[in-house]
């Protein structure tokens, strides 16, 4: 058992509708650890917001057992609530409301409210606050969706493509918002599609794929299972050295390396192209993406069948 | 689950149909009675009392059962009860918040039909004002468990004119308002006596003129016997309108 623990998930399944029905969830494992930000990234149907419905206690699982803040998030809603922001994403207004009213309406359910006023600046809405829900932009009603979310001053948040739909002002403005919480030690879970952010921002990231979690780590952690690259162009008349452990691909004087072990294969490289004092045109080298990561994770047919 | 009632109140005020129905569903009322005056003998003997039943009567079943039908499905639709549910808000506060500013609305039409005909016809002195009570909150709470039934079967709120239609047109006509039940064959009669709103008017008309079904006049000792069954029956509309919401009331729209 973790102690430090936040959500803890073991051997959860998801299932919908009777034999054989559909399998959403297939036995996933996963903790969050109190203050970090763990992010749950996945293909369209993958399972995230099935597996996201059982941890805000919106739906039972079909069987496992799952831990939010010690408790049994269904069953145990009246404590559990109070302690937990949720994040719908930009739906569920009532659209003849204006921002102040929704955020007044809201905020006279939960227990330990933040003032209406503080909620308006931490999503910069202010200046929108006599404005009806109906006039909003997709983006105006995302942020309104967070201000919600963090209205009741969570210990945990989770968030359900936070980002979706912002530009990229917003976008800047909701990570940081997003990191003052952390700092201020809230616990965040948040789907994604943005996976640079999810890269740069997430403490720890599972992948699911087909209800399973199919990769789950750091972000460098899960880059790590696809091969690092280097790519210059050949000076004409040369060929490449041996270099072991290497996959090359040639295409005219363009060269790609795929390799494991980036600085080996590096320092091998650039050694060889000292003592022939050649010249590396266009040299790069970099670890994999996460992206490179998620991609070959979701095109592969080993998740499913693992 | 007050912020709940404030908010529905305001979107109620801002919905046009709604603010008409309010104010017009009323004063429709009064002028029908006083265009007719057989329409006005077949509820009360007296012109006040049938003003305050058949206001209050017109505005539990139209106004508190239609209303209600159509918000609750509009909330359903725009994910507003989703996202409610979410929250810290339990399902009953949600569905009592919601409801709140209609029953509220029903109650005030009631209160001011009967101050309204104080004033221009002299009301009697109620009879029995609790059975009077008694019909508000029982009748309030059948409309309201009826409606969230009802849009359990309502997918749109275009859909709610006529998911709504049986329970507008059936229990107001066999309520003994527009005609008197005992007109009808006696199989029907007894049939009348178990709908919703009958009942509603029955404990209105013991309890403001002492009038019983029969058409004897009681006093307040002899009022509470009368009054048995037809709590009763609104009693069951309770218990199945609540059995019904909780097993089939969907708090998200269909995917």
């Amino acid at each position: 058992m973790d102690e430090s623990a936040v959500i803890q998930v073991e051997r959860l399944t998801r299932r919908y509708g009777t034999r054989p029905g559909y399998e959403a969830v297939r036995g996933i494992d996963f903790s969050v650890r109190r203050g970090e930000l763990f992010a749950l990234l996945g293909t369209n149907g993958a399972g995230k917001t099935s597996t996201l419905e059982v941890l805000e206690g919106l739906a039972q699982p079909t069987s496992g057992t799952v831990r939010v803040l010690g408790k049994d998030p269904y069953r145990d809603r009246r404590t559990v609530r109070p302690r937990i922001g949720i994040m719908l994403q930009d739906r569920g207004f009532a659209a003849d409301l204006t921002v102040a009213e929704t955020i007044k309406m809201w905020t006279g359910t939960l227990s330990t409210p933040r003032p209406a006023g503080e909620i308006l600046e931490l999503v910069e809405l202010t200046t929108r606050a006599n404005v009806r829900v109906r006039q909003l932009s997709g983006g105006e009603r995302q942020r309104l969706s967070l201000g919600l979310a963090i209205a009741g001053q969570p210990d945990l948040l989770f968030l359900d493509e936070p980002t979706a739909g912002l530009d990229p002002e917003h976008r800047q403005h909701t990570w940081q918002l997003i990191s003052r919480l952390l700092d201020s030690g809230t616990t965040v879970l948040l789907t994604t599609h943005y996976l640079a952010e999810a890269a740069e921002l997430a403490d720890r990231l599972a992948i699911m794929h087909h209800g399973r979690i199919v990769g789950l780590g750091t972000p460098a952690e899960i880059a790590a299972i696809r091969p690092a690259r280097i790519s210059f162009h050949l000076p004409v008349g040369t060929t490449l050295p041996e270099l072991p452990e290497v996959v090359a691909k040639v295409n005219g004087t363009g060269v790609v390396l795929n390799t494991e072990d980036l600085q080996s294969t590096l320092t091998l490289l650039l050694d060889w192209a000292a003592r022939h004092e050649l010249r590396l045109a266009d040299l790069t080298a970099r670890p994999a993406s996460l992206e490179e990561a998620f991609l070959a994770i979701a095109e592969s047919d080993q998740g499913a069948a693992a | 689950m007050t912020s709940l009632a404030w908010s529905e109140a305001v979107l109620l005020r801002r919905n046009p149909l709604a603010v008409l129905i309010a104010i017009g569903l009323p004063i429709g009322v009064v002028l029908g009675l006083r265009s007719s005056a057989e329409l006005m003998s077949a509820v009360a003997a007296d012109p006040g009392v049938a003003i305050v039943i058949t206001v209050t009567a017109v505005s539990l079943n139209l106004f508190v059962y239609y209303n209600l039908v159509t918000a609750l499905v509009a909330r359903r639709e725009d994910l507003v009860l989703k996202r409610l549910r979410a929250g810290e808000a339990t399902d009953v506060q949600i569905l009592a918040g919601t409801a709140a500013p209609s029953v509220a609305i029903a109650w005030g039409q009631a209160v001011l039909a009967g101050l309204t005909s104080a004033v221009l016809f002299g009301l009697p002195v109620p009879v029995n004002l609790l059975l009077v009570v008694l019909a508000l909150v029982l009748g309030s709470l059948v409309f309201v468990l009826l409606a969230t039934a009802t849009t359990t079967l309502t997918s749109s709120v275009e859909l709610a004119q006529l998911t709504t239609t049986p329970m507008l047109l059936i229990p107001l006509t066999f309520s003994g308002l527009y005609f008197p039940l005992a007109d009808l064959p006696a199989p029907l009669e007894q049939l009348a006596l178990l709908l919703p709103l009958t009942p509603v008017v029955e404990l209105l008309r013991l309890g403001l003129s002492g009038t019983t079904a029969d058409g004897s006049t009681v006093d307040l000792a002899g009022s509470f016997a009368p009054a048995v069954q037809p709590v009763l029956v609104l009693l069951a509309w309770v218990v199945m309108g609540g059995l019904a919401t909780r097993r089939w009331f969907r708090w998200e729209p269909r995917r």
